[in-house]
């Protein structure tokens, strides 16, 4: 390697062994040149601003835009979340806090175990980057499009479980309720539930 | 009657009145101003400008000044109080002052009295402008001085540099029109224009003067001395509140005063443009000051064009600019309109002008060409130089293949 770091003598080299690059110094560019930049001003006037408007105007986002979070529910109305926590260790700005607990027979909100008992993301922190989406195993978290988050006070920024829960949708029933019957976790995860059976309908 | 005489005959209430009609449409034009040249930079870079304060954002200007006027007022522990509190009071007094010569209309009618609409008209009219404009350096010069930080005196350096360069070539370039008007009074001059403006006689003047006076004005790309990206603010970097606000007036009442200055000297003042004679009878006379508006105005038009498009000059361009193009320029053309004037004033036969003229621009043209062949074998030297390096070069590694080793390869991936 030494050998290779020697200079080479000033005979051993010619000047297109040297790989450089080409720096364009530009000839002048004479009058009209200059009235080219004039005219593309000038001609700008006329052209409609690409402003968005924004409080009037709100432009929808890209399909997969990293807004606000969502915990999800499984189509019988149960919580996904299971209270892992491996969004919160996956969170680089320490937004998440997650706390855990058992499932019980009169307390089932999720399918198995166990489910999310606090679920806190703190959006002061929270800097979208979406490790936490692809942390979690049972896709219970996501990220909607909204991007409205503003807010004027520290505690109003972080939002609780109720927050972030996704709606009841048709089919739905608010848990806790015990599981499908005749389906345990794996079904779920499966996807075998399609909706509530009347039987779950217990409050 | 001459304007001199009219507005001599002013009586005291008269004079009152107009210093105020000035005064308000000083200060009304550069609220406008501001607001429009936000909306047209705006419009240049394909966004909408302030909209949001009132119908088309009109008194946004109005909601900056009371924002700035209702906010804490600092004065740094290091500065010189007494200058520092004087320094935007000079920028702000001497920019009005210059429009006391101006001459915004025709002979009018005010409140039954004959008169112009012009303050004064001072025999040496076009000097006294030139003077407060120099005394109004003060104002950022000593701003600059008295903040007792760095980036202001900078700013406070440049400005005076600048300002002093400048104004060499802008009186040069006036020198052309006060030999043609035969005076330097602004209604004389204004007056003298009625057959031909000075802006198409003496294009070279104007094209000058219309140069140096962005320079004298601090704008871009001439604006060295409030560089935002080198220098903060230059010299308003510890100016805040009122004492801002008197800056930031001072500044658009000078492009006003400048370009009116501008519209007097080379546009025909108040004069309607050529073949709309017959619309300066209108409104009693009053219709020609809609005229010297409009000049005014598209002068201001042409500083926010400039500021949408040039980049801003690096100092020592811009000095060499003033001093190796501009002054002597202007000190070769001066020469050039004394000789024609001398020529045509004493009667010398037309083919003798014409015979001079035309051997000046030959001249013009010789000397340009030989400036071009200086510069192509100028670069030609250099050419030469880059083909032989006489410094080390760096040792090339053995896969020399993999390298772009073409001379002209443009970017930098050795792929």
């Amino acid at each position: 390697m030494s050998e290779q770091l020697e200079p080479l003598k000033k005979n051993e080299i010619s000047v297109n062994d040297v790989s450089y690059n080409h720096v364009e110094t530009g000839e002048s560019v004479g009058a009209l040149g200059h009235a080219k930049g004039f005219w593309v001003t000038f001609t700008k006037m006329f052209k409609k601003p690409l402003t968005v408007e924004y409080p009037e105007v709100k432009a929808p986002t890209q399909d997969r835009f990293h807004g606000r979070h969502q915990l999800n529910r499984h189509p019988d109305g149960l919580e996904k979340c299971i209270g892992c926590e491996l969004c919160a260790w996956a969170c680089p700005a320490d937004a998440i806090y997650v706390e855990g607990a058992n499932n019980t027979e009169e307390n089932q909100m999720s399918p198995g175990e166990r489910y999310g008992k606090v679920y806190q993301i703190n959006y002061l922190r929270c800097v979208f980057c979406g490790l936490c989406i692809e942390a979690c195993p049972t896709r219970a978290l996501t990220m909607t499009q909204e991007y409205e988050l503003a807010d004027d006070s520290r505690a109003k920024l972080i939002f609780e479980k109720e927050d972030l829960l996704a709606p009841l949708r048709q089919g739905m029933l608010m848990p806790p309720h015990p599981m499908y019957p005749g389906m345990d976790d794996s079904n779920y995860y499966k996807g075998d539930v399609k909706e509530a059976h009347p039987s779950q309908d217990v409050n | 009657m001459t304007t001199a005489e009219l507005i001599g005959a002013d009586s005291g209430g008269i004079i009152a009145i107009k210093a105020l009609l000035v005064f308000i449409f000083c200060v009304l034009l550069t609220l406008m101003s501001v607001w429009g040249e936000r909306r047209i930079v705006g419009r240049m870079q394909e966004r909408p400008g302030p909209n949001r304060v009132g119908p088309f954002g009109l008194i946004q200007a109005l909601a900056d000044g009371v924002k700035l006027a209702l906010k804490e007022d600092l004065i740094p522990a290091a500065a010189d109080k007494v200058v520092f509190v004087l320094a935007p009071i000079i920028s702000a007094t001497t920019c009005f002052m210059s429009f006391a010569v101006i001459p915004i209309t025709g002979e009018v009618t005010l409140f039954g009295h004959k008169t112009a609409m012009q303050l004064t008209d001072l025999p040496v009219g076009v000097l006294y402008v030139l003077a407060i404009a120099s005394v109004g350096v003060y104002g950022i010069v000593l701003a600059g001085w008295s903040s007792g930080s760095t980036y202001p005196l900078l700013g406070g350096l440049r400005s005076s540099a600048q300002v002093i360069s400048y104004e060499v070539a802008m009186g040069l370039s006036l020198v052309a029109v006060f030999i043609y008007a035969g005076s330097m009074s602004t209604s004389d001059i204004v007056a003298a224009q009625s057959t031909w403006w000075y802006g198409v006689v003496l294009f070279p003047s104007f094209a000058i003067y219309a140069i140096s006076m962005v320079g004298e004005t601090n704008r871009a790309p001439f604006d060295l001395a409030e560089a935002e990206g080198e220098l903060v603010g230059g010299f308003h970097t510890e100016y805040s509140s009122l004492k801002f606000a008197l800056f930031f007036l001072a500044e658009y009442v000078n492009i006003i005063a400048v370009s009116a200055l501008a519209t007097t000297l080379f546009l025909g003042g108040y004069h309607a443009p050529p073949g709309l004679g017959f619309t300066e009878s209108w409104l009693g006379g009053w219709f020609t000051a809609i005229w010297f508006f409009l000049k005014v105005l598209s002068f201001f038009f042409v500083f926010v064009w400039l500021r949408g498009t040039l980049p801003r000059l690096r100092y020592d361009q811009f000095m060499q600019f003033g001093w190796k193009i501009l002054i002597p320029v202007s000190i070769l053309w001066v020469l050039v309109v004394a000789t024609l004037r001398l020529m045509s004033l004493q009667g010398a036969p037309r083919t003798v002008v014409v015979g001079f003229a035309s051997f000046v621009v030959l001249l013009v043209m010789a000397v340009n060409l030989g400036f071009d062949n200086a510069k192509k074998k100028k670069l030609q030297a250099l050419e030469v130089e880059v083909s032989t390096p006489s410094f080390a070069v760096p040792t090339i590694p053995m896969s020399i293949s993999t390298i772009n080793v073409s001379k002209n390869g443009k970017g930098g991936d050795h792929v």
